[in-house]
C-alpha cells in the first residue's frame, strides 16, 4: 500500500473527493477539540475575573495595550496573507504560494518577538506567579497581590498556550512551504491541505482576538469609576 | 417509618434518617422490581427461544412504537417522581432552621477541631444534645475534607477558603461514627471519631464542666480517687508497714535510704520512677513486692498521683481538705485541659487498636498528635 | 446483509488472496510502523490486556488489605498509592481505551465496508501516545507512586501530595490526546468512509455507539486535559489556579474534572453497549428490536452525559439549585439506558438463541448493568445521595457499571470477534463456564459493597478498626475478588492457547450477519477483496428460516453419527 505515494489519493479512499471531505471533517473536529481545550481556560478566566474585577482591572493596567494592539494587527495581517496563499493554492499558482507563505511565517515570528519582549519585562518586574512574585503593590497598581498573581498566572498560562500554538503553526506552514517547494502532488494537485493549514492559522488568530481584549482592554469596573484611583 | 430493625440498616439517629430511609427503600423496591422483571425475561427468552426449541417464532416484531413509548414514558414518570422527592429531602438537609445551635468545625490533616458556642473545644469527638437543631459551620485548614455521620444520614464537604454548612437534629442518644469522607492524604481513614448524642441535661452539664463528663477534679482529688481505685492504700497506709510498704504520708522532698546505702531525695522524678518501675530503688528494710505500673497509667494519671502524694497522701484526710491545704494548687481545669483529657480518654479507649500507634508509623495521626500536644 | 461485488479494489492485487493482515509482513517493523487498523487494534489489545492485569493485581492488593480492619500488610501511605494506581491504570489505561481502541479499531472499518480508518497514521500515533502515557504512568507508579486518588482533587493533588502526581498527570494528559485522535478518527470515518449503500440507518449499532463515543472524546477530553495541565503547572511553577491561598477555587477543579469524567463514563460504557447490541442480535438470529431507538439513545446519552457532571458534587458546596438541575438531568439520563436494556430484551423475544460464550457474557452484562444502572438511581436522587456519596455504595455502583458493563462488554466482544481477528476458534465450553464464573465472582465481590456502603463505610479507607461491623462484608468481597481474578485470568489462557491449538474459524463461525463476517478470517490488509456494496438493512436475520436451518443441521449431524 505504500506503493502509490505518487498519487495524492491515499490507499483508504476511493477518490480525491472522499479524501478531501474526510480531511475537512477531521480538521473541523480537531478545531472543536481545540476550542474545548482553550474553553477550559476561558472558563477559569471568567470565573476569577467575575470574582476579582477591581483587582484584575488594576493589575491589567501594567500590560501594554499598545504592544498588544500591534500584535493583534500583525496577526490579522498574517491571516490576510494566509487567505491569499490559500487562494493562490486554489489557482495552483505555485510561485505565489511560495512567496506568500514566508510572509505569514514572518508575521508569526514578529508576534513571538513582541511576546518575548513583553514577557521579559514582566519577568524583570517579578510579575510571574510563584513564590518570587512581586511584593510591591505599586507594580500591580495597588491591586490585591494574591489576585494580581492569579491574573498573571492566567495571563502567562493562556497567552503562553496560544504562543505554543503560534510556534506550531509556523512549523506546519514551513512544512507546507517545503511540500510546495518540492512540488509534492499532495499539495500542488489539491488545495485542501493548504486550506486546512490556513484554517488552523485562522483559528490561532481568533484565539488571540479573544485574548487581546480579555487581558489588555478591560473596561473600568463600576466600583472603581467613582472617585477614580 | 422506622427501619431501624432492618438488617444492615445503619443506626437512624437524626431527623433525616426516617425520611431518607423511606426514600432509600422505595427506590430499592422499584429497582428490585425492574431488575427482577427484566432479567427474568432475559433468562426466560434465553431458555424458551434457545436454538432448536419448538417455540412459536412466527410473526416476529422488530419495531413497536407502543412498546417503545410505554418503556420511555413509564421510566420518565417514575424518574421525575423520585427526582422531586429526592430534591425535597435534599433541600431539607441544606436549609438549617434559623434558631439552630451553631458549632464550628475545622478540618485539617488529619483531625477534626470542634468548638462549641461557649468556647468548649474537642477533637475528633462531637458532643451534641438530643432533639436540638445543630448547625455546623465548617472550614478546612489545608485540603478538602468531608464531615460524614452515617447514623445521621448526612455529610458535607469541608473546603479550604470557604465556609460550608450542614445541620441535623439528633433523635437518639448514643455514640455514632464520625468519618472524613473525602480522601485527604496518608491518615485519611483515621480522620474520624465519635459523635456522642447526649440528653439535654447531660450536655448542659458537659458544657458546664468545660467538656468533661467527669466531675471537675483538681489533680490532687483525681490522684486520690485513683489512689483508691487501684488500691495503693492497701499497702501504703497511714503508717509504715515494714517489710511490706512504707507510708507515703509526708514523703515528698524527704531523703530516702536504699538497700545499698545510697540516699535519694523523693522528688517528682523519684516518685514517678517508683510508681512505674518500683524495683529500681527499693527502700532499706522493705521487700521488692510492688507491681510495675509502667504503661499501665497515663501521664495524666501519674501526674495526679504525684500531686496527691505531694499533698500528703494521707487517706485519713478528706480529699477536698488536701487540695485546700496545698497553696498554689487551685483547680487547673481550663478548656485546654478538658480537651486533652478528652483526647486521652479517646486514646485510652482505642490505643490498643490504633495501627498508627503500634509503633510502625511516626506519630502523625490525629490521636497521636494529641498525645504530642499533651507532653508537659 | 446482502452485498453484491464490484470490481476488485483498484490497486490491490487479488492474485495473492491467501495473505491476510497477520501474515502480511512478519518483522517487528511491520508491526510497530503499521498503519493497518487491524494490526493497531492488536497492538492495543496487547497493551490494554497488560494494563488490565496490572490494574487487577493492584485491586487484589486492596482486597487483601481490607480483609482485616487494621490492615494486613501495608502502611496507609502504601495503601493510598495502591488504590490510586488501581484507579488510574484501570480508568485511563484500560476502561477508556479498551473497547474503542481494540474492538472499535478492528471492527469499525470492516463493519462499514472501508479499507481502513480515515487517518491511519494518526491512528498509529494514537497508539504511540497511549504507550507513552502508559509508560509515564507506570514510571510514576514504580518510582514511588501517586497518592492523590485517580480523581486528583485539588488542593490535595496540587499543593499537598508529595508523590509523583505531576508525572502521572502528564501521562494522563498525553493519554487524553490518544483518546482525542481516536475519537476524531472514528467520527471522520463514520461520516465519509462508508461503503456505497451503507446509509446511516444501515449502520450496525456498534458503529453508532462508537460514533457517539467519538463525539464525547472530542468534546470532553480537551477540557480534562487542560484542567490536569493546570494542576501540573500549579505543582511545577506554583502557578496559582485552584489554590485557595490566592483566591482560587478548589471546587472549580471538580467542576472541570467531572465535566469530562462523567461523560468519560459513557466513553467507557457506550462502546460496550454497541458490542452487546451486536452480540445479542447475532446470537438471537433476529433483527434487533427498535433499531432507531437504540441508535438515538446512544446519541442521547452522549448529549445528556454532558449535562450531569454536578451530580458528583451534591455535597461539595455547589449551590442547591445547581444540584437540583443536575439531579433532574441525571434522572432523565436513566431513560436512554433503560431503552437499550428493554430493546435488547425484546430482541431475544421470538429469537433463535444460541448460548455461545459471547452471548453468555452479554447476558451477564445485562444482569450486571441492570444492577449498576438501577443503583445509579440512588445516587441521582439527591436525598439518598447525601448519605451514600463517597461510600462503598458508590464504589460498588461504578464497578457494576465499569466492570459489569465495560469489562463484560469487552469480554463479550473479544469472544465474538476473536475468530475474525485471529482466524482461530477457542474452546467455547470453557469460555461459557468462565462467563458464569465471572458473573458470580463479580456479584460476590461487589454486592456486599452496596450493603457496607449503605452502612456508611467510606471509600478509600485503609483502616476500619473503629467499625468492625464492616469486616464480614469486606471478607465476602475479597473472596469474590479471588473468584473474579481467576475468571479474568482463564480467558487469557484459553484465548492464547487457541492461537496455537484452535481450529480454523472459517469466515463466519457464529452465523452472524454484517460486513465483517463476509470477508475472510483473518481479513486481508485491505479488508475486502472486493469493494462491498450494501443493498439491504442491517441484521436481516429470519428467525423462522434460521430455526429450520438449525433443525436441518442437527438432522445432518444426527445422520452422520
Amino acid at each position: 500500500m505504500a506503493a502509490h505515494t505518487d498519487s495524492p489519493v491515499k490507499f483508504q479512499y476511493h477518490d480525491i473527493d472522499q479524501q478531501n471531505d474526510t480531511y475537512i471533517i477531521g480538521m473541523w473536529s480537531f478545531m472543536v477539540t481545540e476550542i474545548m481545550f482553550f474553553g477550559g481556560l476561558f472558563l477559569i478566566y471568567s470565573l476569577y475575573r467575575g470574582n476579582y474585577q477591581a483587582d484584575w482591572y488594576k493589575a491589567h493596567e501594567h500590560l501594554s495595550w499598545q504592544w498588544g494592539g500591534v500584535n493583534t494587527a500583525n496577526l490579522l495581517v498574517s491571516s490576510m496573507f494566509m487567505a491569499l496563499a490559500v487562494r493562490a493554492a486554489q489557482r495552483k499558482d505555485r510561485t505565489s504560494v511560495l512567496a506568500i507563505l514566508p510572509v505569514v511565517i514572518g508575521c508569526g515570528a514578529l508576534f513571538m518577538a513582541i511576546k518575548y519582549w513583553e514577557y521579559s519585562t514582566k519577568i524583570q518586574d517579578h510579575l510571574y506567579p510563584g513564590p518570587s512574585f512581586t511584593t510591591d503593590p505599586a507594580m500591580v497598581h495597588h491591586a490585591n497581590l494574591d489576585h494580581a498573581q492569579l491574573f498573571y498566572g492566567l495571563y502567562f498560562g493562556m497567552t503562553g498556550l496560544h504562543g505554543v500554538h503560534v510556534v506550531v503553526g509556523m512549523l506546519i506552514i514551513s512544512v507546507l512551504w517545503l511540500k510546495w517547494y518540492q512540488r509534492k502532488k499532495i499539495v500542488t494537485e489539491d488545495f485542501i491541505p493548504t486550506e486546512l493549514v490556513g484554517l488552523y492559522w485562522h483559528f490561532v488568530d481568533i484565539v488571540w482576538i479573544f485574548l487581546y481584549p480579555l487581558f489588555y482592554l478591560m473596561p473600568r469596573p463600576y466600583n472603581l469609576i467613582e472617585g477614580g484611583h | 417509618m422506622n427501619f431501624a430493625n432492618f438488617p444492615f440498616n445503619p443506626p437512624a439517629a437524626s431527623n433525616f434518617a426516617s425520611e431518607m430511609d423511606t426514600l432509600f427503600y422505595s427506590i430499592l423496591i422499584l429497582s428490585v422490581f425492574f431488575a427482577v422483571v427484566t432479567f427474568f425475561f432475559v433468562l426466560y427468552f434465553a431458555f424458551k427461544y434457545r436454538a432448536g426449541s419448538s417455540a412459536d417464532r412466527s410473526s416476529p416484531v422488530y419495531e413497536n412504537m407502543k412498546m417503545e413509548i410505554v418503556w420511555i414514558i413509564v421510566p420518565t414518570i417514575l424518574a421525575i417522581i423520585f427526582f422531586v422527592w429526592g430534591a425535597k429531602v435534599y433541600a431539607d438537609t441544606r436549609i438549617p432552621p434559623k434558631d439552630a445551635k451553631e458549632i464550628y468545625v475545622v478540618g485539617k490533616q488529619w483531625m477534626w477541631h470542634i468548638q462549641h458556642p461557649n468556647g468548649v473545644r474537642e477533637n475528633n469527638t462531637l458532643h451534641v444534645p438530643i432533639d436540638t437543631d445543630i448547625k455546623l459551620t465548617m472550614i478546612a485548614q489545608d485540603v478538602i475534607h468531608d464531615f460524614y455521620i452515617p447514623a445521621f444520614r448526612t455529610q458535607f464537604m469541608v473546603v479550604p477558603g470557604r465556609y460550608t454548612q450542614m445541620w441535623f437534629r439528633p433523635t437518639m442518644i448514643g455514640k455514632y461514627h464520625l468519618f472524613c469522607n473525602m480522601y485527604c492524604g496518608a491518615q485519611h481513614s483515621e480522620m474520624g471519631g465519635t459523635v456522642i448524642v447526649m440528653s439535654k441535661r447531660d450536655y448542659a452539664e458537659w458544657l458546664a464542666n468545660n467538656g468533661s463528663t467527669r466531675q471537675n477534679l483538681t489533680p490532687e482529688q483525681a490522684g486520690e480517687k485513683l489512689f483508691t481505685k487501684i488500691g495503693c492504700g492497701n499497702c501504703h497506709g497511714p503508717a509504715d508497714l515494714p517489710p511490706r510498704a512504707p507510708s507515703l504520708h509526708g514523703l515528698y522532698n524527704q531523703p530516702r535510704e536504699m538497700d545499698n546505702g545510697q540516699k535519694f531525695l523523693a522528688d517528682e522524678t523519684y516518685i514517678r520512677e517508683s510508681i512505674l518501675r518500683p524495683s529500681e530503688k527499693v527502700r532499706k528494710g522493705y521487700m521488692n513486692t510492688m507491681p510495675v505500673y509502667d504503661k499501665q497509667l497515663s501521664e495524666e494519671e501519674i501526674m495526679s498521683l504525684i500531686a496527691y502524694i505531694k499533698a500528703g497522701a494521707n487517706p485519713a484526710l478528706p480529699a477536698g481538705n488536701i487540695a485546700a491545704s496545698v497553696p498554689g494548687h487551685e483547680a487547673q481545669v481550663d478548656g485546654k485541659a478538658g480537651l486533652n483529657s478528652n483526647a486521652l480518654e479517646f486514646n485510652a479507649q482505642s490505643a490498643d487498636a490504633t495501627p498508627t500507634q503500634r509503633g510502625r508509623s511516626l506519630a502523625v495521626g490525629a490521636m497521636a498528635a494529641e498525645k504530642v500536644d499533651h507532653k508537659p | 446483509m446482502s452485498t453484491t461485488v464490484k470490481t476488485p479494489i483498484g490497486n490491490v492485487e487479488p492474485a495473492k488472496p491467501r495473505l491476510n493482515y497477520l501474515t502480511n509482513g512478519h518483522s517487528l517493523k511491520t508491526w510497530l510502523l503499521t498503519e493497518d487498523h487491524k494490526r493497531i487494534a492488536i497492538l492495543y489489545l496487547i497493551s490494554v490486556s497488560f494494563f488490565f492485569l496490572l490494574g487487577g493485581s493492584f485491586a487484589g492488593m486492596i482486597r487483601w488489605e481490607l480483609m482485616s480492619p487494621a490492615g494486613n500488610v501495608f502502611e496507609s501511605d502504601a495503601y493510598n498509592r495502591i488504590f490510586t494506581a488501581h484507579g488510574a491504570i484501570m480508568v485511563f489505561l484500560f476502561l477508556l481505551v479498551a473497547v474503542p481502541a481494540v474492538l472499535g479499531n478492528f471492527c469499525l472499518p470492516l463493519m462499514i465496508g472501508a479499507r481502513d480508518l480515515a487517518f491511519p497514521r494518526i491512528n498509529l500515533l494514537s497508539w504511540y501516545l497511549y504507550t507513552a502515557a502508559g509508560t509515564l504512568i507506570l514510571i510514576s507508579v514504580v518510582t514511588g507512586g501517586v497518592d492523590a486518588g485517580w480523581t486528583f482533587y485539588t488542593p490535595y493533588s496540587s499543593l499537598y501530595s508529595n508523590s509523583n502526581v505531576s508525572l502521572c498527570l502528564v501521562g494522563v494528559f498525553i493519554g487524553g490526546f490518544s483518546s482525542i485522535t481516536t475519537g476524531v478518527n472514528f467520527i471522520a470515518t463514520t461520516h465519509r468512509m462508508r461503503a456505497p449503500g451503507m446509509t446511516w440507518f444501515r449502520l450496525p449499532l456498534f458503529v453508532w455507539a462508537q460514533y457517539a463515543t467519538g463525539i464525547i472524546m472530542m468534546l470532553g477530553t480537551p477540557v480534562v486535559a487542560i484542567t490536569l495541565l493546570c494542576v501540573v503547572f500549579e505543582r511545577t511553577f506554583q502557578l496559582p489556579i485552584f489554590s485557595p491561598e490566592l483566591g482560587g477555587d478548589p471546587v472549580l477543579f471538580q467542576h472541570m474534572f467531572w465535566f469530562y469524567s462523567h461523560p468519560a463514563v459513557y466513553i467507557m460504557v457506550l462502546p460496550s453497549f454497541g458490542v452487546i447490541s451486536e452480540v445479542i442480535t447475532a446470537f438471537s438470529r433476529k433483527r434487533v428490536f427498535g433499531y432507531h431507538f437504540i441508535a438515538f439513545s446512544s446519541l442521547a446519552i452522549a448529549f445528556l452525559g454532558f449535562l450531569v457532571w454536578g451530580h458528583h458534587m451534591f455535597v461539595s458546596s455547589q449551590s442547591m439549585y445547581q444540584g437540583v438541575a443536575f439531579s433532574l438531568m441525571t434522572f432523565l439520563l436513566a431513560v436512554p439506558s433503560a431503552i437499550k436494556i428493554f430493546n435488547w430484551t425484546a430482541t431475544m423475544w421470538k429469537g433463535n438463541i444460541h448460548l455461545n460464550s459471547p452471548m453468555i457474557y452479554a447476558i451477564g452484562f445485562m444482569g450486571l448493568f441492570l444492577i449498576g444502572g438501577l443503583t445509579g438511581l440512588f445516587l441521582a436522587c439527591m436525598g439518598t445521595d447525601v448519605h451514600l456519596t463517597a461510600t462503598y455504595f458508590i464504589v460498588a455502583h461504578f464497578h457494576y457499571v465499569m466492570v459489569g458493563g465495560t469489562v463484560m462488554g469487552f469480554l463479550a466482544g473479544i469472544h465474538f470477534w476473536w475468530p475474525k481477528m485471529t482466524g482461530k476458534l477457542f474452546n467455547d465450553n470453557v469460555a461459557r463456564w468462565n462467563a458464569i464464573v465471572v458473573f458470580l465472582g463479580f456479584n460476590l465481590t461487589f454486592f456486599p459493597q452496596f450493603v457496607v456502603g449503605w452502612m456508611g463505610m467510606p471509600r478509600r479507607y485503609h483502616y476500619y478498626y473503629f467499625a468492625p461491623e464492616y469486616q464480614a462484608f469486606n471478607i465476602m468481597s475479597t473472596l469474590g475478588a479471588t473468584v473474579l481474578g481467576i475468571g479474568f485470568v482463564v480467558p487469557v489462557c484459553y484465548l492464547i492457547s487457541s492461537l496455537f491449538k484452535g481450529k480454523p474459524a472459517g469466515d463466519n463461525p457464529w452465523g452472524a450477519h454484517g460486513l465483517e463476517w463476509q470477508t475472510t478470517s483473518p481479513p486481508p490488509t485491505e479488508n475486502f477483496y472486493y469493494d462491498p456494496i450494501v443493498t439491504d438493512d442491517v441484521y436481516d436475520y429470519d428467525p423462522v428460516a434460521e430455526h429450520e436451518q438449525y433443525l436441518e443441521r442437527q438432522r445432518q449431524l444426527g445422520a452422520q453419527a
